[in-house]
């Protein structure tokens, strides 16, 4: 085993080119769980922790930039969690504070796991995930990126380097569910953004199937019941088939984690509250949250 | 630091309070925490889960409170290490942290208790006043089985107290 630690992104391809088997390390908080119970030996590791390029962020045009080994800890930051507020809602769901301080953006993409905390969010913010190696640059959409459970379409030598958001789109809500609030994988998340000029809904849904899914039904049919310049909602079940929609969208699976059936419920549970929430603090009625429990 | 290649077996320098430290001869999985405790005699860091969830292994790296069995030691090499050997004053010395974790009772079979120590240290570094949730937060990621963390929780007040005097 073989491990690099590259100041910058032209010398972590050329540490490529000499071990094209090396496995790329960002947080390692996932990598190293793998190493520690000897479930993997690489033979070369190529750590991203130095690497220049990937820090950071910054603001271009309507984008938020975030570079790839941006850590939970930093989304959380004041800055970025009025920029991208559910993508801070989501990384401080992430482990502990331990954990958000290593785990890293472009790491949970790479690792691409059906439980993800930032991807229901990537998602739903129509992210874009640039990706590089020696050959040049490509820009990626979600769907494009992550293909299956721990799957993704990156090539040899190819190292995600940017991902970028619309910055302050509309408002924006991420609930998980899991057995705590710390330290906890979800069982099931919901990351909903409720656009009030473009007049649509983003919903995607995590640990509710092999990639993160987005319940297009339900988008399309709240958006169709939003009274967009009142900011309510026009019919009394508007909610429950919304939520009915979620549900019909999910692909849950029963595991050590949760059951198909519970999964599936509390999705329901997730994406009925987020859209409360939102109506609530920025909705035009008298919306109220009290039925929530269904 | 620039794209070392280094073989299966190699020798290289950690940072670690204050103090550069040889490591001979380690294999490159090896994580912080095996190298912290394994080659340099620095045992303070718990070994527990291996999986950072208990949070026994917590150390400061570059100033950041991480888990030191989630860092690959090699990738290390140029960082600023703080284990909890480091916060203390002295051979043999507490640090207030520590102080207030006796008197309060907040150690029990003491395997927690240095990951505890490192992560309220982290935590009133950033934040000298935190709220009792704030405090909840700072210490989720460290497991206690003995306790129950109402004595932990209290420890932590009264060092907050200490030190705002």
């Amino acid at each position: 085993m073989t491990v690099v630690v590259p100041a910058c992104l032209e010398e972590a391809f050329e540490a490529f080119d000499k071990c094209p088997d090396a496995q790329l390390l960002a947080g390692g908080t996932d990598f190293m769980v793998e190493v520690n119970f000897a479930l993997r030996r690489p033979p070369a590791v190529v750590c991203l922790r130095k690497v220049e390029e990937l820090k950071g962020w910054r603001l271009e045009g309507g984008e938020v930039v975030l570079g790839a080994g941006i850590t939970y800890a930093e989304l959380m930051g004041p800055q970025l969690g009025d920029l991208v507020p559910c993508l801070a809602q989501a990384s401080r769901t992430v482990g502990s504070p331990q954990i958000r301080n290593a785990g890293t953006l472009g790491g949970n993409l790479g690792t691409a796991s059906p439980a993800g905390d930032s991807l229901p969010v990537l998602a739903a913010l129509d992210a874009k995930i640039i990706v590089a190696s020696k050959n040049g640059r490509r820009s990626l959409g979600f769907d494009e990126l992550i293909v299956g459970p721990k799957r993704t379409t990156l090539g040899p030598g190819e190292v995600i380097v940017e991902i970028r958001v619309p910055a302050a789109l509309g408002s924006q809500e991420f609930l998980k569910v899991g057995t705590r609030n710390a330290m906890v994988i979800a069982v099931a998340s919901v990351a909903l953004v409720v656009d009030w000029a473009g007049r649509s809904v983003r919903c995607a849904l995590g640990s509710v199937g092999p990639v993160v899914i987005r319940a297009r039904d339900a988008e399309k049919f709240i958006s169709s019941r939003i009274d967009w310049t009142g900011r309510e909602l026009t019919g009394d079940d508007d909610l429950a088939e919304f939520t009915a929609l979620v549900r019909s969208a999910a692909r849950p699976i029963d595991d050590h984690r949760s059951t198909a059936d519970y999964r599936r419920h509390a999705v329901g549970v997730c994406a009925q509250r987020a859209l409360g929430r939102i109506l609530a603090n920025h909705g035009g009625g008298a919306w109220e949250q009290t039925s929530w429990a269904s | 630091m620039g794209a070392d290649i280094v073989g299966e077996l190699i020798d290289y320098q950690l940072r670690v309070n204050g103090h550069e430290h040889d490591v001979a001869d380690g294999w490159l999985g090896e994580s912080l925490l095996y190298v912290l405790r394994e080659r340099l005699g620095l045992p303070g860091s718990k070994n527990a889960c291996e999986q950072g969830e208990c949070g026994s292994c917590s150390v400061l790296m570059d100033g950041r409170l991480v888990c030191s069995c989630m860092v690959l030691a090699a990738s290390a090499v140029g960082a600023e290490i703080v284990t909890v050997e480091g916060l203390s004053p002295g051979y043999n010395e507490l640090s207030d942290i520590q102080a207030a974790f006796l008197a309060e009772g907040g150690v029990q079979c003491g395997f927690c208790t240095p990951g505890f120590v490192v992560s309220v240290h982290d935590l009133l570094e950033h934040n000298p006043d935190p709220t009792e949730l704030e405090v909840r937060e700072a210490v989720s990621g460290n497991l206690c089985r003995c306790t129950g963390y109402g004595r932990i929780l209290a420890a932590v007040r009264a060092a907050q107290e200490t030190r705002q005097g």
